[in-house]
């Protein structure tokens, strides 16, 4: 219902309610939890090396962790944007069935990278208990665990929920951060990888 | 809540008036006991931080009087050693993590910056919510702990080994470190929703160069907020897993290394005081222009200041840690990025000075809080001095004299800017004046007992006074300048409770306010005191920097948004173009369903490593039901939807 | 500086009454800041006296705001400008002062200082002069005797947690970290009793954990540290020997080391020499027998939560036992 004013007007009743990246309202949301947890993982990454530079030898007196599973899921992280990035996409353009099969596609990897995460944590080769060392690389693990876990749980309720009646323009938006959510677990993988996996091979020789 | 409801001075039209009766009913909080736990309008909860904040004041404000009695008498007897050592970290947690940042920047950035900018409601509102039951939740936790002695005792920052497994005995440093975690994530939220609020809702023509400096002053704070908090999500982190989990990150045996906490806590810790101090700026602007009756001098400057105190505030960090030995070239950086922080503040004091020097100054009671602002802060700024060079900091760090430093540029870069600040916006909150003559005395006992408090604290810290000592020897030189210190607490008792009894007084009996009785500039004064829960009847559009001041003759108003719904408007964030409309969430229980679930998982992790795998469940749960859509909201607004053209 | 000492001030424990080089360059520095600073906070409140003081205003007659025009605001724009740099070199001298009074300092390291240890406890202070010959070793607590005109290498760390040594008399604080071992230089200058305190929060009896140092001629502290070098006198009275019965078959031993004799632990104060110390508990009490006698049965009425544990000794034995420690000089 149009207001009657007896001043000038500024009538905003054409633009757009449904609209992404930088113009919705929760894709800054996502950016500001990107940039806080960002923040944690590079101090944390800044801690293991401040830890490595007060020792002697490194790991001390045991094995870097084995490299498979780890690479592993680096590949699996990897090809995982594939079908992320084209539901994205699709999502901009409110094409239902795309981003039903985009989120069912990225929550298997998902799964699946969970899966081979708990092969990881069995050969790390170190226990938190028995040094700083230790205590360093299963925090850093951990945190990442703590983005992908409940990354995996918000992918899950999303493709739920787009299999309902309760699809809008606004699930649309959902689904594009959702994606951009994920690349932050992935983009992440690849510093801590580097980190946990090859720093100590690297930094040892 | 006593308050009056007041018509704006100009008479609605019918039309107005229809339109006003029916955003009332879209954008009215709940009613009855349940329905308090379900409201998200921005006033309503910047109300309860502002509320909440204060009594943490007081509490830790109590505490502060136990330990002046205490110290009144070399060898005394009234706390005993360990009373003591939980008295002052409790008085220093609280007021830092439950006073400080939830007053300066929570409550206050809450409540008026959505007002500010133009708009409807803050970003994210029930996220605000959630933060604040976080918030108040983790206060009593503290509490609760400590009444049951196990209050943290291990000082403000904790340092390891000293609240580490080994020699932090019992589960007092753990919960010392759980209130980190819950005023971190409350923190966090409410910097993301400004940032959010001030970058995308602000009212058309409100382009970057006319963003009011109190609004410049709380952005770059949620910045700060956004890089300086993980330091210490990780300090506390660790420290509880090292406490609980066996983790050994600063166990020197096994490679781990105690400064490694210095250097994570002091990244949060150096910006946390600024963090306290930019908003206190930001208040003290605000009143300078308008009791100074013009645009504020220097605005490009003043905001180019507070962008750089905000990137060269995490700069400073090791200067906490001169006396741990640290090389030499990176005691001279440290040395020179802290002095270097005093060019920034010391533009805005030029300023606001010169502000005042070309203005025409009206001295009512928030000014006079601004200007004992200046003697105060700067006071403690200059003793910033002492600290920023490593010689000098060597004699006096860990001494009265840096308690002293401190309390002048807390209390007087923070406190003093906020009873002007509550003298100033009760009023608009209210819709009452708080007493003239009562407000001055409370000033004048403050000023005076703050001073006799705390200045002498120089004069027994550069006598060799350690700090968090609980008693002392008689014959130290020290007894004369401790009683006078603890004589001048009488004062400022005195002087919160005048205040106190003035804001009872006036809830009832204050002169009536009006939208405007400052005849001030800025966009909260264009609604009616105390504002509605839509806000604004029309949304505002903005002509200039002091929107009141500068509006056109005919300033045109926002229409087209939705009735029925809590739609807004979104803008562009350089030019404030409008862009696009979005619907925020309407009152919901379930914020405070997750705040208690994660309250759990919080807490239980104190007893046991499971706590956060098992608690996550109830918080995921939670979470779902806050934002799983509801199906009559969704079908009307994909009715309604417009698509961008991409 | 000794202004800022006010009546009714011993001059000990504090940073304004220097008694050696570390402390007198510290001091200058302070006073570069102290003067400089003091002028910047006077004339930076004048100018707001002056800005606010002139002819009173109030909302009602200034309703609205007032225009700016062009010349003032440029008259301003100087001002403001002039003041920012004022500030700019005000810093550099300060900034300057610190490096070049940080670089004294440094300079004070000397290749023939005597090196001391200290080792941070709760709450007291292991002190021990190294030597190549074993039998040159001293280890005491608490007391710290120099000569005088001597640059002294401390070195330190702590055996437990974060403590700070410092007496402010001679020089700025160094923290005594586990896992780091710190260096540093100090010299003493002027003979005397110069007391220091603990400056990081240790725990429940930081408060009472002090030091001395102790600064004499060569010759004195030369004497000094032959005798503490010398193993504890054997008793020679009967009730001195009942008294080191009582120190072996009680719980002294458990945490006490007394040289010449079966007592070895490290855990708590060397006791070899105790009877020539001024003072007993980190600095708390003067040594006197009474008060030994009342710490020694009662050590948590005095310190409570320090590690010494009361001690259930009869009138004779606890008489017997002190007059065996008097003889401990």
């Amino acid at each position: 219902m149009a207001e009657r004013l007896d001043r000038p007007v500024l009538d905003v009743s054409s633009l757009p309610t449904v609209h992404f990246g930088t113009h919705s309202l929760t894709w800054w949301g996502i950016m500001g939890m990107m940039a806080i947890e960002g923040t944690v993982f590079v101090l944390m990454i800044a801690s293991y090396f401040y830890l490595h530079s007060r020792s002697v030898e490194w790991p001390p007196h045991r094995n870097p962790p084995d490299l498979m599973w780890g690479t592993v899921n680096l590949a699996l992280f990897l090809i995982s944007a594939i079908p992320s990035e084209w539901y994205r996409r699709r999502a901009r353009k409110g094409d239902l069935k795309a981003v039903q099969i985009g989120l069912v596609l990225v929550s298997l990897f998902g799964l699946a990278i969970l899966g081979v995460r708990y092969l990881e944590l069995l050969h790390l080769n170190t226990d938190w208990s028995i040094d700083a060392y230790g205590s360093a690389v299963w925090t850093l693990m951990g945190l990442h665990i703590l983005h992908l876990v409940t990354d995996l749980v918000d992918t899950i309720v999303l493709t739920v929920l787009f299999f309902t009646s309760l699809v809008e323009g606004k699930r649309f938006m959902d689904a594009e951060e959702n994606a951009a959510y994920w690349y932050f677990v992935v983009g992440f993988w690849i510093p801590i990888y580097l980190v946990i996996y090859w720093a100590p091979r690297w930094l040892h020789a | 809540m006593i308050t009056t409801k007041v018509a704006t001075e100009t008479q609605l039209t019918e039309e107005e008036l229809r339109k006003a009766l029916q955003l009332e009913r879209i954008w009215q909080e709940p009613r009855g006991f349940v329905g308090w736990f379900k409201a998200v309008h921005h006033t309503t909860i910047g109300m309860r931080y502002v509320v909440t904040a204060f009594i943490f004041f007081l509490l830790a404000g109590l505490l502060a009087g136990a330990m002046r009695l205490q110290l009144a008498f070399p060898e005394a007897h009234f706390l005993s050693n360990d009373k003591y050592n939980q008295f002052f970290t409790m008085h220093g947690s609280t007021m830092m993590f439950l006073f400080a940042v939830p007053m300066m920047f929570e409550a206050l950035s809450v409540y008026l910056v959505p007002l500010m900018v133009g708009t409807r409601n803050i970003a994210f509102p029930r996220l605000n919510a959630y933060s604040y039951y976080l918030y108040v939740f983790g206060g009593i936790m503290f509490y609760v702990a400590f009444l049951c002695n196990t209050g943290a005792d291990r000082g403000w920052f904790a340092y390891v080994p000293l609240s580490g497994p080994d020699y932090g005995v019992g589960k007092r440093a753990d919960f010392w470190a759980q209130l980190i975690t819950f005023t971190e994530v409350s923190a966090l939220a409410v910097a993301v929703e400004i940032i959010v609020t001030v970058f995308r809702l602000r009212a058309p023509g409100m382009s970057l160069n006319r963003i009011p400096i109190f609004v410049w002053g709380q952005v770059i704070v949620a910045f700060m907020v956004i890089f300086a908090l993980p330091g210490v999500v990780l300090s506390s982190t660790m420290l509880l897993l090292d406490r609980t989990c066996g983790t050994q990150f600063f166990n020197p045996s096994v490679g781990g290394d105690v400064l490694l906490y210095q250097h994570l806590f002091w990244w949060f810790g150096h910006p946390e005081v600024y963090l306290i101090f930019i908003p206190g700026t930001a208040v003290v602007s605000t009143i300078v222009t308008t009791f100074s009756r013009r645009h504020i001098f220097g605005y490009l400057v003043l905001v180019l200041s507070l962008v750089s105190t905000g990137f060269i505030a995490f700069g400073l960090w090791v200067h906490h840690m001169f006396a741990t030995g640290i090389p030499q070239i990176a005691e001279s950086y440290f040395t020179g990025a802290s002095m270097m922080i005093a060019i920034p503040t010391g533009v805005q004091i030029f300023c606001w000075i010169a502000t005042m020097a070309t203005g025409k100054v009206v001295l009512r009671t928030p000014m006079w809080w601004a200007i004992g602002f200046f003697f105060v802060f700067v006071m403690g700024g200059l003793t910033g001095m002492f600290l920023a060079s490593v010689p000098t900091d060597l004699q006096v760090h860990d001494t009265y004299f840096v308690v002293a430093h401190f309390h002048y540029v807390l209390i007087g870069g923070a406190v003093f800017p906020l009873f002007g600040a509550i003298f100033y916006w009760f009023p608009k909150v209210t819709g009452r004046m708080l007493s003239e003559p009562l407000g001055q005395l409370s000033f004048w006992l403050f000023f005076i007992g703050f001073n006799v408090t705390f200045f002498p604290m120089h004069l027994v810290g550069l006598r060799g006074m350690p700090r968090r000592v609980y008693t002392y020897e008689p014959g130290m030189g020290w007894t004369l300048l401790n009683q006078i210190e603890s004589s001048g607490y009488i004062l400022l008792f005195l002087s919160v409770s005048i205040l106190l009894w003035n804001v009872y007084r006036s809830l009832r009996r204050g002169r009536i306010a009006g939208p405007n009785p400052w005849h001030a500039g800025t966009l909260e004064w264009a609604t009616t005191s105390p504002p509605p829960h839509y806000n604004f009847l029309h949304l505002p559009t903005v002509n200039g920097r002091e929107a009141l001041w500068d509006a056109a003759p005919n300033q045109p108003v926002v229409v087209g948004l939705s009735e029925d719904s809590r739609q807004i408007l979104t803008t562009r964030s350089l030019d404030a173009e409008p862009d696009g409309r979005e619907e925020l969430p309407s009152p919901s229980i379930w914020p405070f369903l997750a705040a208690l679930a994660t309250t759990a998982a919080f807490i239980g992790s104190i007893f046991t490593p499971w706590g956060i795998t098992i608690g996550s469940v109830p918080v995921a749960i939670t979470m779902i039901g806050w934002f799983w859509p509801k199906k009559q909201a969704a079908d009307r607004r994909r009715a309604r939807e417009i698509w961008q053209n991409d | 500086m000794m202004i800022l000492a006010v009546p009714g001030f011993p001059g000990n424990q504090t940073s304004l009454n220097p008694v050696g080089p570390g402390a007198s360059h510290i001091e200058f520095e302070f006073s570069l800041i102290f003067w400089i600073t003091c002028a910047v906070y006077c004339i930076v409140l004048l100018g707001l006296v002056i800005a606010v003081a002139r002819r009173r205003h109030s909302l009602e007659t200034i309703p609205e705001p007032l225009a700016t025009n062009e010349p003032t605001e440029r008259l301003t724009r100087r001002s403001v400008t002039a003041a920012v740099a004022v500030t700019v070199v005000l810093l550099f001298i300060m900034l300057i002062g610190s490096f070049q009074t940080g670089r004294a300092l440094g300079d004070m390291n000397q290749e023939d200082a005597l090196p001391i240890e200290i080792y941070g406890h709760q709450w007291w202070w292991e002190v021990r002069y190294p030597n190549n010959e074993a039998y040159k070793i001293v280890e005491t607590a608490n007391e710290i005797h120099v000569p005088v005109g001597v640059p002294i290498r401390f070195s330190g760390t702590s055996r437990d947690v974060i403590h700070s040594f410092w007496a402010p008399n001679v020089s700025g604080k160094r923290d005594l970290l586990p896992g780091y071992k710190a260096e540093f230089v100090w010299q003493v200058d002027q003979p005397g009793r110069w007391r220091g305190q603990c400056a990081e929060y240790c725990g429940l009896q930081h408060a009472h954990m002090s030091f001395e140092i102790v600064a004499e001629t060569k010759e004195q502290f030369a004497e000094w540290l032959s005798n503490q070098a010398k193993s504890s006198v054997q008793p020679s009275t009967p009730q001195a020997t009942r008294g080191q019965q009582v120190f072996m078959t009680h719980a002294c031993v458990l945490c006490h080391s007394i040289r010449g004799t079966s007592a070895g632990s490290r855990n708590g104060p060397d006791l070899t020499h105790l009877a020539s110390r001024a003072t007993i508990a980190a600095g708390t009490l003067p040594n006197t027998v009474g008060n030994l006698g009342g710490w020694i049965l009662n050590a948590q009425s005095i310190k409570p939560g320090c590690r010494m544990p009361p001690n259930q000794l009869s009138g004779s034995e606890l008489q017997d036992l002190l007059a065996y420690l008097e003889t401990l000089k």
